[in-house]
């Protein structure tokens, strides 16, 4: 070839240049668990439905809860979120408001009337599910979605469990748990109500049953040795909030007193406040800091002007009045009575002593287990009886709505694979995507969206909901504060800061790949990533 | 209901891309289609600022100007990885001649468009902080002074590179190169010397003159951009961190751009016809020791013993360019800045969602659209 004066060699592109061989190291695009899903206990991929929220995709988002939580608008109000304690964001400034986004997508479903589609196959299989709490709705949905047939068959009057009869409705309004339990049924679920199960072996014989879960809740309330004058006034707190339900609201007086500190305590005397009652007093034999109530429950009911009384237990109960004995905390933590007493006047002392499981329908089936008042389940929910699995609040755990979904999904999962013969397996776990390896730099600075809270003179007075919503505008605000932690949201960042060129953009939805013939390993694709999602690793060669 | 902005993505405008961004909001690097003016396969070190940096404004150039671009290139690392005979990354027309004469040839090529008739393509110069503020800054100030119609980019490392880390005069007081050797009592380069490039250029009162960061790439596109759409000599200043000369790891190049704008120690701003128009606020400011510390030119600083006497000189050279140029005063108050939540600050235009402007939101966002902060709700 005819070359111009003084020129030897034919022009040629840097591409001829594979610099990759430099490299001693390499960029791999990982994917880790962000806190919020690793906390959650119904087991919900919170970041990824935030993902959809975020582009205002709420179907997308609210059909991606669906696959873990069929109660979104129910867990949006009741659930205590412990993704949100965990999130990465409250580092930053305030954790992302995930709980009031998922209420706004449940809320939007139900506004909407979104369902989720009937299985199109049939196992031909049949599960039995007793009680129609958290728990057992759960693993139905679950269990119907794979295609068996299922039956619910729930002792009350009405489907919930604890959701109904436990939490008052100013926190959960009946219209919501109705409307989320009627679109399982409508799946093909087949929910029998006032129908208690004595026999589980026989029915489950008798009408053909392969499976049953068995989630019958804790509803007895847990009693302590009060002395107690004749016209003294006690009730417990299951009993109170049950009464609820009815159409006689109960009595209390204008002093109430309740003792317990737990969430349900809280319950009872916030209901009480409710009912008409001038002074609430909770009386708790610890400190606040080791009260088993949530921190939220515990805000709302001081705002509501609830008292509290720490360090006391009730030594005697007379009309009219309650004997009360300081406590004080030995070295170990636990309190010990000091002897000194107190008078405190109460028209009625409610007692919110925990709850206990009637688990008579377990007693004789062979191989169960009952401890400390709970039965025994393995890690796939079966109990010593092959085919009887349980959960919920009757095996141990947190009792929460939460848990219970969770319990009731996780062995819907174990039962759909013992009928097929096989064996539930988790898939690996990734790592976990903690916040140093964020570079949290790129997120805009943006406070927390707080969802409005009824003003607190009117909630004293009414069983209206006490939490509202979020509207379109701020749920999109709120989804739009997640970090994404550990999970590419295509921010096109490592293909932006490559000073080689050697990312490649595989357009909307595919992601990145590095291209190994000219990555030269210099890592800050790894270091500008704001999530996390790039990991280092050495080269073998 | 508290009113809060509709308008709000997750990353601002800090990221690269964005999906929630429409696609004309999104930057050039961000487009799969972008020029890649420097293509893969050059010989920069693992983590080259100045490779990104010239890919940042070289394509950013490219779509101004509609893909007419001539680019004139002094000698320096750019020239030497990028084009070593015959072989080169270069995917736009490019031309090098000299050290020190890239503003000249620049003009020259410039003439020769007008000469021709040919108002469509445009011309920038480029080289690093020695050809432009040491070897070529004769001819780049002739190149001011007539007005030359050539946008010059310096991309700016802070010593000779290339050579194996010399100094230049754009290379910072105490900072260690291999001629300003680390010891004796005032150890490593020295304070009271040097060259402000970006003032000077503002004292030949041409038409503009910024500076910008690798960090900091919606802001870069958006001056290049500007720039482009002017006519005469116009002056952009890019600080362009280099691993081997800075002692850092490559990774950290952008890191430290970073560092160097929120400790204030590189003042990001805008001029024309030599006032101050803009400046980029400092967001989540730092001691300018968070910025010397990691890397190993200033390790004579830290041990055996800290030299505190030089970190709180060069702390106050970072105090004074907050203070010369308000990187600090669109912010409520001195502390508020290092307040993350302290959302209130930024600005609230909705791709930017990024540092208020000083001039209030009068002026198009950086990403080039009108403010569409009159949306709120």
């Amino acid at each position: 070839m005819e070359r111009p004066f003084a020129i030897t060699l034919d022009v040629g592109t840097s591409l001829a240049n594979r610099t990759g061989s430099w490299r001693t190291q390499r960029p791999v695009y990982s994917t880790s668990i962000p806190p919020c899903n690793a906390a959650c206990p119904a087991g919900e991929n919170c970041q990824a439905w935030l993902y959809a929220a975020e582009e205002g995709d709420y179907r997308t988002a609210w059909d991606r809860i669906m696959q873990d939580n069929p109660l979104p608008a129910v867990m949006g109000r009741v659930c205590y979120h412990p993704c949100e304690s965990a999130c990465n964001r409250g580092h930053l400034d305030e954790a992302v408001g995930i709980n009031s986004v998922e209420r706004f997508l449940g809320d939007l479903a139900l506004d909407k009337g979104w369902t989720v589609p009937a299985p199109t196959t049939s196992t031909g299989r049949r599960v039995l599910v007793v009680g129609a709490g958290p728990s057992g709705l759960s693993a139905a949905y679950h269990l119907r979605r794979a295609g068996h047939e299922v039956q619910i068959r729930e002792a009350g009057p009405v489907a919930g469990g604890m959701m109904r009869f436990g939490i008052p409705s100013y926190r959960l309004p009946r219209d919501v748990l109705q409307a989320e339990i009627r679109r399982i049924c409508d799946l093909g679920v087949d929910l029998l109500l006032g129908c208690p199960v004595t026999d589980l072996r026989g029915t489950m014989r008798d009408e053909g049953f392969d499976a049953a879960f068995v989630a019958v809740g804790a509803h007895v309330a847990k009693h302590t040795e009060i002395p107690a004058g004749e016209s003294a006034r006690i009730l417990d707190a299951v009993t109170l909030l049950r009464s609820m339900e009815g159409q006689d609201r109960p009595m209390l007086g204008r002093r109430v007193v309740v003792y317990g500190g737990g969430n349900t305590a809280m319950d009872a005397a916030r209901t009480a406040k409710r009912l008409g009652a001038t002074e609430a007093v909770v009386v708790y034999r610890r400190t606040r800091d080791r009260m088993p109530a949530h921190d939220v429950e515990v805000e709302e009911a001081l705002q509501e002007g609830v008292l509290m009384r720490w360090l006391s237990t009730i030594r005697q109960a007379d009309e009219g009045k309650v004997l009360m004995e300081r406590m004080e905390l030995d070295e170990t933590g636990f309190p010990r009575p000091t002897g000194e007493v107190e008078e405190l006047e109460a028209d009625t002392l409610v007692l919110a002593l925990g709850q206990d499981a009637d688990l008579r329908l377990l007693q004789d089936v062979p191989g169960v287990t009952i401890e400390k008042g709970v039965v025994r389940v393995g890690a796939d929910f079966m109990t010593g009886a092959s085919g009887i699995f349980a959960g919920g609040d009757m095996v141990p755990s947190d009792r929460t709505v939460t848990v219970a979904v969770g319990h009731g999904r996780k062995a819907a999962a174990n039962i759909d694979a013992w009928l097929r013969g096989t064996v539930h397996r988790a898939g690996p776990k990734s790592e976990p995507a903690t916040f140093d390896r964020l570079n949290t730099w790129y997120y805009s600075d943006a406070p927390r969206t707080v969802r409005p809270v009824l003003d607190a003179a009117r909630r004293r007075s009414t069983f209206d909901e006490v939490v509202g919503g979020l509207d379109e505008s701020t749920a999109l605000f709120e989804a739009r504060r997640c970090l994404s932690c550990g999970n590419c949201f295509e921010c096109d960042n490592c293909y932006g800061v490559c000073p080689d060129n050697a990312v490649v953009n595989l357009g909307p939805g595919r992601g990145y790949r590095i291209d190994l013939d000219y990555c030269k390993g210099c890592g800050i694709c790894v270091a500008e990533c704001p999530c996390g999602a790039i990991s280092m690793e050495p080269e073998n060669r | 209901m508290p009113v809060q902005r509709v308008k709000f993505y997750q990353t601002g405008s800090f990221v690269v891309g964005n999906r929630l961004l429409p696609a004309e909001q999104r930057t050039v690097q961000s487009d799969t289609q972008r020029t890649n003016a420097l293509t893969s396969g050059h010989r920069a070190c693992q983590g080259c600022g100045e490779a990104l940096g010239a890919r940042y404004v070289v394509d950013a150039a490219m779509r101004a100007a509609d893909g007419k671009v001539i680019a004139v290139n002094a000698t320096g690392c750019l020239e030497v990885f990028s084009t070593p005979y015959p072989e080169t990354s270069w995917q736009v027309p490019w031309m090098h001649s000299l050290f020190g004469n890239a503003p000249a040839v620049a003009t020259g090529v410039a003439a020769a468009l007008r000469a021709k008739g040919r108002t469509d393509v445009r011309v920038i110069g480029q080289g690093g902080d020695g050809s432009t503020v040491d070897i070529g800054f004769g001819v780049l100030s002739g190149m001011f002074e007539r007005n030359d119609d050539v946008l010059y980019v310096c991309y700016d490392n802070e010593a000779y590179m290339n050579t194996g880390i010399q100094r230049s005069g754009a290379t910072p007081p105490a900072a260690r190169t291999m001629t300003t050797q680390a010891v004796g009592p005032e150890p490593g380069n020295a304070f009271g010397q040097g060259k402000n490039l970006p003032a000077l250029a503002m004292a030949h009162e041409i038409g503009y003159v910024a500076t910008a960061t690798v960090a900091d790439l919606r802001d870069l596109e958006h001056k290049v951009h500007r720039a482009m759409g002017l006519r005469g000599a116009r002056y952009l200043h890019v600080l362009v961190p280099c691993p081997l000369g800075w002692g850092i790891p490559s990774g950290h190049t952008v890191r430290m751009a970073r560092l160097a704008t929120r400790s204030g120690i590189f003042p990001v701003f805008e001029a024309e016809h030599g006032e101050v128009t803009d400046v980029s606020p400092i967001r989540h400011r730092v001691d300018v020791e968070e910025y010397l510390r990691p890397q190993k030119r200033y390790s004579h600083l830290f041990s055996p013993e800290p030299r505190r006497d030089m970190i709180d000189a060069l702390q106050a050279r970072a105090d004074r360019n907050i203070r010369r140029f308000g990187l600090l005063d669109a912010r409520a108050a001195g502390e508020g800045d290092r307040d993350p939540a302290a959302g209130a600050d930024t600005c609230c235009c909705a791709p930017c969602a990024g540092p208020r402007s000083p001039r209030g939101n009068e002026s198009p966002c950086r990403s080039g659209s009108p403010c569409q902060n009159e949306e709120q709700s």
